[in-house]
């Protein structure tokens, strides 16, 4: 076994154990700080995978931002923190067979794939992700529109976001 | 080096966490939790398609990014709901806001 194979079933047993974790623990404090521990999972997963420059982005929108949010929510709607009723719904146990349901028919639909267990060709030495990135990003032959879409997407958001929490005294 | 089957099969299970998640959390900060850990698993699999595929072409990234800007947002929106709906009805128990019911 490789290395790179040893670190990957380490991050996968991390991510999916602490993501069981986010869905079922209680107190919904630490279910945020599961969820950080994922997304810091997630993100040494695209290290190994050779896109650092989304490794990096991950570490810092999602832990820095997102899961920050989550826990500043969580924060404001504190009364219902220490819940007295069950966390989870009445059918529940309804819920996990259909999860494992999706998991079993996803694996099943993959493994009928002929390209399922192909391996990465190595990345040659002179290839410059971050920089082909941004080429791709930027270039009107690429994904400028896209990228600009998302941008206006992200500002209609924020001034959403901001108008339906702001308190009007 | 890897195999691609393992990277899908780990995407495919925390999609499913994420699943059960959504489906079954009743304060609804913790369903928006689920549905993090879905775009999560949606995320692993465009980079890994990026990297087994042909990764000159940088398709799979350029996607992921977008879902990281729409995650985003969709996190901002529905913790903004969320925290207006808590100042109203003084619940995040997603059973309970049922404004829209009749």
């Amino acid at each position: 076994m490789s290395l790179a194979q040893i670190v990957f079933l380490v991050v996968a047993a991390v991510i999916l154990g602490s993501a069981l974790l986010v869905v079922t623990t209680r107190n919904l404090i630490h279910a945020a700080l599961w969820l950080i521990v994922t997304l810091f999972g997630v993100a040494v997963l695209y290290a190994l995978l050779n896109a650092g420059f989304l490794a990096v982005v991950q570490v810092v929108i999602y832990i820095g931002a997102i899961a920050i949010l989550f826990i500043f929510a969580v924060m404001l709607t504190r009364a219902d923190l220490r819940d007295r009723a069950p966390q989870l719904n009445r059918g529940w146990w309804l819920n996990i067979i259909l999860a494992l349901l999706t998991f079993g028919g996803l694996i099943w639909l993959f493994q009928s794939w002929t390209g399922f267990s192909k391996t990465a060709a190595d990345i040659p030495a002179g290839f410059d992700a971050v920089a082909q990135l941004g080429n791709a990003l930027i270039s009107p032959t690429g994904y400028l529109l896209p990228f600009e879409v998302a941008s206006v997407l992200l500002l209609a958001a924020l001034v959403g976001a901001v108008y339906v929490a702001f308190s009007r005294k | 080096m890897l195999p691609l089957s393992w990277l899908l099969a780990l995407s495919a299970a925390l999609f499913c966490i994420g699943l059960f998640g959504v489906l079954s959390r009743k304060n609804a900060v913790a369903i928006l939790l689920g549905v993090e850990l879905m775009l999560n698993a949606v995320n692993i699999n465009l980079v890994s398609f990026w990297r087994y595929g042909n990764f000159a072409q940088m398709s799979g990234q350029v996607f992921a990014i977008i879902v990281f800007a729409v995650a985003a947002a969709e996190v901002a929106v529905g913790l903004a709901l969320v925290i207006s709906v808590y100042r109203q009805r003084n619940t995040v128990i997603a059973d309970d806001i049922d404004m829209m019911k009749w």
